[in-house]
């Protein structure tokens, strides 16, 4: 008993709901859509009891403090507030369609947890983290990280749904971004077979991430990149199929809009002042400077400047369409990079993630 | 009359949403190459990295031109900076030439429609009401009421209408001024502020603190570090806090006393003093002092200072002891051997040879961190407290004037973001007509903002209405 069996449990959930989420997404049987929701709704409750586990825990070992404090427990929370917004959505618009999509994004974070072999440990926190602004700080980060994925799942069903022809920027934009994630995860599916189904799990490295496809080596990593180039062609050349497949659900280009914009209009402000304000007077307290230009903090601006730019250009040109759901796309890949990508290439005072 | 012509140009140009999407672009592109090339790097690190870019050949040459460009220190050169001042001036004029049409929106009272203009708006509503018209009205009353909004009547029709939160219009005039504020305090901060560090052995103390570059910068008063010390979780090596015990000297008067830790700091006299890091004071001279709590059996602890190679007696035994070796992190290996780890002092220990005329001679090490090792033969126990003069705190040394002002913008945005994102304008209009038994109802509504939550919150107030 404890928190690494509910995180298990929740963890084969979301994969099982991706799988039954896509499953109706093909199939369209009305009983798939209710197991689907069953299963994605059952593995979120044992996620969250597997949280609140996990907090208790670290009271038990006598340093107790709120699971958000490295890039597990971070990534962790992440899968739990999309899953929440996913399924608030859900509910409340009576539409599963985008399940589909959304799930793989739960399911590309799980995937990177275990195959990075980041540490899962209950740690003691450095001096640095022992301040009240975390709990702030860090969930209401997350929660907009989650509003923006949600963005970044609309944005690109609009995509789908409202381009015609192969040659249209938008479409080669949709294409392109949405197979270099299905690659992503598909290399993540080859990572899990390889080392942890076959069970062929070399001792001496650490992190497993694309080791069975980009980074194996030789004719392996050849061979990866040749079947993403097919991957990313044929997506392009049949990418008509999944729109027909789509706009049998009934989903309308205005509602999705609707959503995509709601979603940023609740991220936005909540990263501004968690992500962005609370970030800095924390720092200020801490460190002794409300902005050092660190990497994680210049790559929030960046972040800040495209969604600030997305309002703007709604609000102030009118935009709407192809456009604002390119731009809301564009918007999650930087809160991604600023997440995941700075950790992994660049350094600085933000080093904490690490390991 | 051509310097009119000048403003009004200088003026368009800083109005022009081009000017702002390429400031945008620019600010957004420019600061991913400082993420990449680390900044106020040691050179070695930034050449290691143009090595991989770029081949070691033309690692030196790349990494001249980065310099020269200043992009090792890009946030600060006066191209960075430049693209900041124009940002601040397109949205501060962006924002003025915006504002006196916004002004007349909010400004503007709201009328009673006429019944042909109840069609044209996006929310709408028809209802019938059973009784007569002064129940129609009260009830038409209650229901803007209950959408938070005091209702005026029109003089020669049976029309309310009323609105709420116009001023919510302004908010992103608030967000606006907010960054501004936040660039302008950065800037008065920067120009006028002072940021540096001060490394502080323990007992030492200085009137100055150090610029980035090393010069010396006259603190005004005097700060000593009377004590400082790391503590661990557990067992552990991992740190849980440090602390420094610092005193403030003016005029050669203890004015202030105070620990700090990463998180709280000190402040006196417009500066703040962070704890940031700790070592080892290199050349350790003969301030250096072991400081030991001697309890002899059934008696009272006593603290006792001495130097390495110095002795100490027991109070009321004739053990004495002689210190002759220091070991800042003590631990032992397999075979029960003693090492030392680190320079740092994670587990500090002291050798101490004992003699007594009962007893003989005994000798062993005393470590802070292990506590069986206090306990002598003779049921006395000795505990290396510290060993004071050891090590040096790291401060943070800053003056920043402008600090409150970007506070004031953090506070401002905070409170624009809400009136932005979570308020809005709403109006309502409700026309009454009487028939036999009945009142028919027409409602329109505006909203600047979310109008599918709006028009479900008007349906659900006037569904209750006709029932």
């Amino acid at each position: 008993m404890g928190s690494p069996i509910l995180f298990g449990i929740a963890e084969v959930g979301y994969f099982v709901a991706m799988m039954v989420y896509i499953g109706y997404f093909i199939f369209k049987g009305k009983a798939v859509g209710v197991a689907a929701t069953v299963v994605a709704v059952a593995a979120f409750l044992s996620q969250t009891a597997a949280l609140l586990f996990r907090w208790l825990e670290s009271y038990g070992m006598g340093i107790g403090r709120a699971p958000l404090t490295n890039l597990y427990e971070s990534l962790i929370f992440f899968v739990w507030c999309l899953m929440l917004g996913y399924l608030i959505i859900e509910f409340k618009y009576k539409n599963r369609t985008f399940g589909a999509f959304v799930t793989p994004l739960a399911g590309l974070a799980l995937g990177f947890i275990d195959l990075t072999g980041i540490s899962k440990e209950i740690e003691p926190l450095v001096p640095a983290l022992q301040s009240n602004w975390l709990l702030a700080h860090v969930t209401m980060s997350f929660i907009s990280y989650s509003a923006f994925g949600l963005a970044f799942a609309t944005g690109m069903l609009y995509l789908v749904l409202s381009t015609e022809k192969r040659t249209e920027p938008s479409y080669i934009f949709w294409t392109v971004a949405g197979s270099v994630f299905f690659i992503l995860l598909a290399a993540m599916g080859a990572d899990f077979l390889k080392f942890k189904v076959i069970g062929t799990s070399p001792e001496t490295i650490k992190s497993y991430l694309f080791r069975a496809t980009f980074r194996g080596g030789g004719p392996a990593a050849l061979l990866s990149f040749i079947a993403s180039a097919a991957v990313i062609f044929s997506v392009w050349r049949y990418g008509h199929v999944l729109k027909r497949m789509l706009s049998s659900f009934g989903m309308t280009l205005d509602f999705l809009e609707d959503i995509n914009y709601k979603v940023v209009a609740v991220g936005f402000p909540i990263f501004t002042l968690g992500g962005l304000i609370f970030g800095a007077i924390w720092a200020d307290q801490a460190w002794g400077v409300y902005w050092s230009w660190d990497p994680k903090e210049t790559w929030s601006l960046i972040t800040w400047l495209v969604y600030a730019f997305y309002l703007h250009a709604r609000y102030l040109r009118g935009w709407r369409g192809n456009k604002i759901a390119v731009l809301s796309s564009i918007g999650f890949i930087t809160v991604i990079f600023t997440y995941l990508g700075v950790n992994m290439f660049l350094s600085g005072l933000h080093s904490y993630g690490e390991s | 009359m051509a310097d009119k012509t000048i403003a009004s140009k200088v003026w368009a140009f800083f109005t022009s949403v081009k000017l702002a999407v390429a400031l945008f672009a620019l600010i957004a592109l420019t600061s991913i190459i400082g993420t990449v090339i680390e900044q106020n790097a040691l050179p070695e690190k930034n050449v290691k990295l143009f090595a991989k870019l770029f081949g070691t050949a033309n690692a030196e040459t790349a990494y001249k031109t980065v310099s020269s460009l200043g992009l090792t220190d890009m946030y600060h050169s006066w191209w960075f900076t430049a693209m900041l001042v124009c940002f601040c001036a397109n949205l501060t004029i962006c924002s003025i030439d915006r504002l006196p049409r916004i002004k007349r929106v909010v400004d503007e009272p709201l009328k009673p429609l006429d019944i042909s203009e109840f069609d044209k708006y996006g929310i709408k509503k028809e209802l019938t009401i059973n009784g007569d018209i002064e129940t129609a009205k009260a009830a038409a009353l209650t229901a803007i009421k209950k959408l938070g909004m005091t209702a005026e009547a029109a003089d020669h029709t049976t029309q309310f209408y009323a609105h709420k939160g116009r001023y919510t219009r302004y908010a992103v005039y608030v967000i606006h001024l907010s960054i501004v504020l936040i660039l302008l305090g950065a800037f008065f901060g920067a120009t006028f502020g002072f940021t540096g560090f001060l490394s502080l052995p323990e007992g030492e103390t200085s009137a100055v603190a150090y610029t980035r570059q090393g010069d010396e910068h006259p603190l005004g008063f005097s700060i000593r570090c009377d004590s400082f010390t790391v503590s661990f979780y557990g067992t552990s090596d991992m740190p849980k806090d440090y602390a420094s015990w610092l005193s403030i000297i003016e005029d050669g008067k203890t004015v202030l006393k105070k620990s700090i830790g990463v998180n709280s700091p000190l402040k006196y006299k417009g500066y703040t003093f962070y704890q940031s890091g700790y070592g080892v004071v290199r050349e350790k001279d003969a301030k250096s002092l072991i400081i030991l709590n001697v309890t002899p059996k059934g008696g009272k602890s006593e603290q006792i200072s001495l130097a390495v190679g110095e002795s100490f007696k027991i109070p009321g035994t004739d053990i004495a002891g002689t210190v002759s070796a220091f070991s800042p992190a003590l631990a032992f290996d397999k075979n029960d051997q003693p090492y030392t780890y680190t320079e740092n002092m994670n587990n500090p220990a002291v050798y101490v040879e004992f003699t007594s005329e009962e007893k003989g001679k005994y000798s062993g090490w005393i470590a802070k961190r292990y506590p069986q090792t206090w306990k002598l033969p003779d049921g006395s126990a000795v505990e290396l407290v510290d060993n004071w003069g050891y090590q040096y705190t790291g401060l943070q040394v800053r003056k920043d004037p402008g600090v409150w002002v970007v506070y004031a913008g953090c506070l401002f945005m905070a409170i624009g973001l809400y009136c932005a994102f979570f308020l809005s304008h709403k109006k309502i209009w409700v026309l009454l007509k009487p028939e036999k038994t009945k009142v028919q109802v027409k409602v329109a509504a505006f909203t600047n903002k979310n109008k599918t939550g709006y028009e479900s919150v008007i349906n659900s107030v006037f569904d209750r209405l006709a029932r």
